[in-house]
């Protein structure tokens, strides 16, 4: 957004509460790689330059990329300055922060979707002995005493820890809800240029059928691997992973899970195949059989027929849970009354339609299906910046300070 | 219970129960029972579902007749009400269970019942099912269940009887605790 507001001469300072990438200095794993190819990373006037397109950045050289980004389009950065409060100011809004106030006309709130770890109620009852951990201040296993881990949540980044975890010789037991599952590779070709291309990450949000639930849909089990390998719930099972249903309560220190384990995968496997037809279908359309290779199918995701559907949390087995339920934004800060009964900004495509002059980036399916990837903060940003600016046009003063 | 003279009669064949837990103590094979029901779809919301045969003690049987149940959602779903709703018949199923298991315990302690009644109601926020807020279950909120029991026992045995009967009933274990499910299509 920045690059876009410089684009077109709008006067604008860019707060930020640590250093440049500050989530992805302080809030990601060791190991962790992006989950889209270094050639989708592209931002306005920047992309990747290295000799490995189809590799996945690792988190220093993220960290590398948005901090090269900073300085190329010489963004106005204010490091180690955290927003306390953001209110309207007729006109305008009223930024406050820990190293001073700022008046201005538009507020772009990119604070993120990530912000608190999305940790279910039922953890109240986890019994005191066993060690709780979100996914946020995990870096690698040897944080984790020896013993059993449950995993709770098998999106990308449950999936991910489990294997990580498992391999570290810590049995782990991976709780499934609902979740969504994709070959890393398919027909020889990234998912994520299966998705750019057959223009599904383009998908808008005034065009699908149900923006809610697409806004709700968890991540794809993906991971950035050197081999490209697939890690779905079948990988994990391969290595001694042990699937279990949704985590539905605790009760006198017995756990108790769901019997819909069958059903979230037969959902999750119906709804790739579903994902594959389109790929296959857009190759067809656009003469590219004889370019790619030809359509599979993965096997069923494995089931045992009488999945366990409760564990004693008192006999040691499980030392610590972790929590990969997702994360959920924070507006704490934001008086602006625009929130909704969850504390979530109402917006159209980022733009905060109830209170003129505020925006918003970087949510799931913003505008796009692609919005909560780097890939999608330059559309996004172009979209709404040419907004901000007929904005601007029609009130008076820039910003100042 | 000090009158040993007195005869307990609520009805239920203890001897016959107890012979039974005697009977299928080591033979787990014919304790393994199998309970069926069939659900044809009418129109709309209804469905019209049958219950005849069952399998145990290792043979098929049949009921003396086959019971019909007809199931729907009331006029606010827009639905046209020819029966009761599938929730409704979880809370028969629950209070039913709880209330057979009251009379079967309080004959085997003889206690005599003179009348036993239970209110059960079920909360639930539609916002659940109608895909409104994933953060709110499809299912029951809680389940209350009311017992007025008019009994030859003090307030506190009653209440062991209840206590027991949820101890030892079917359909409260099915509600409260977690089942595998597998629906197929043939």
């Amino acid at each position: 957004m920045s690059a876009c507001l410089s684009e077109r001469a709008i006067d604008h300072v860019v707060l930020e509460r640590g250093q440049v990438a500050n989530s992805w200095r302080t809030e990601r794993w060791d190991s962790l790689t992006l989950l889209t190819p270094n050639w989708q990373s592209r931002l306005p006037g920047y992309g990747y330059q290295g000799d490995d397109p189809d590799g996945y950045r690792t988190m220093p050289e993220t960290i590398d990329f948005i901090d090269s980004y900073a300085r190329v389009i010489a963004a106005p950065v204010r490091t180690e300055t955290t927003v306390t409060s953001v209110r309207p100011a007729n006109p305008g809004y009223v930024v406050v922060t820990d190293q001073g106030e700022w008046r201005c006309q538009t507020v772009v709130l990119a604070s993120g979707a990530c912000n608190i770890p999305r940790v279910p109620a039922l953890a109240e009852a986890v019994p005191s002995h066993i060690a709780t951990l979100t996914p946020d201040r995990y870096r690698n296993p040897d944080q984790l005493e020896d013993g059993g881990v449950l995993m709770v949540g098998a999106s990308a980044t449950g999936t991910q820890l489990a294997d990580e975890i498992h391999r570290s010789g810590r049995p782990v037991t991976l709780s499934v809800g609902e979740h969504i599952r994709a070959p890393r590779v398919y027909r020889g070709k990234d998912i994520e240029w299966w998705m750019d291309a057959a223009g599904v990450h383009d998908e808008r949000y005034d065009e699908i059928e149900d923006i809610k639930r697409a806004r709700k849909v968890p991540s794809l089990q993906l991971a950035g691997t050197p081999g490209r390998t697939t890690l779905d719930l079948n990988a994990l099972t391969d290595i001694g992973v042990k699937l279990i249903g949704r985590l539905a309560g605790i009760n006198d220190g017995k756990a108790q899970f769901s019997g819909s384990l069958r059903n979230q995968c037969a959902l999750s496997d119906l709804k790739m195949g579903r994902l594959l037809d389109t790929f296959d279908e857009w190759a067809t359309d656009n003469g590219l059989d004889g370019e790619v290779e030809a359509p599979h199918r993965l096997p069923p995701t494995w089931v045992e027929d009488a999945p366990p559907l409760g564990m004693n949390m008192t006999d040691g087995a499980i030392r610590t849970i972790v929590w990969a339920t997702g994360f959920r934004p924070d507006f704490s800060w934001l008086d602006v009354p625009v929130l909704d009964r969850k504390d979530q900004v109402r917006h159209d495509g980022g733009v905060v339609t109830e209170s003129p002059g505020l925006y918003l980036m970087g949510m799931q399916f913003l505008r796009r299906r692609k919005s909560a990837l780097i890939d999608g903060a330059g559309p996004d940003a172009r979209d709404l910046g040419a907004h901000l600016a007929s904005y601007l046009d029609g009130v008076a003063a820039p910003a100042s300070r | 219970m000090a009158d040993t003279e007195r005869k307990v009669e609520n009805g239920v064949n203890v001897a016959a129960l107890l012979d039974a837990r005697e009977a299928l103590t080591d033979a787990a094979d014919a304790a393994q029972f199998t309970w069926r029901a069939s659900c044809t779809w009418k129109n709309g919301t209804h469905s019209h579902s049958t219950v005849e045969g069952y399998f145990g003690l290792g043979e098929e049987h049949k009921h003396k007749t086959t019971f019909t149940f007809d199931a729907d959602h009331p006029a606010v779903f827009a639905s046209e009400d020819l029966g009761a709703a599938p929730v409704e018949y979880v809370l028969v199923g629950l209070a039913s269970c709880l209330t057979a298991g009251i009379a079967a315990i309080a004959q085997h302690r003889e206690i005599q019942l003179r009348s036993v009644t239970a209110t059960i109601e079920g909360g639930m926020n539609i916002q659940g099912i109608l895909g409104i807020d994933s953060d709110v279950r499809n299912g029951f909120d809680g389940i209350k269940v009311s017992y007025e029991i008019d009994a030859d026992a003090s307030k506190d045995d009653i209440e062991a009887l209840v206590a027991q009967s949820q101890k030892r009933s079917a359909v409260y274990d099915i509600v409260t605790n977690p089942t595998n499910v597998t629906v197929e299509v043939i």
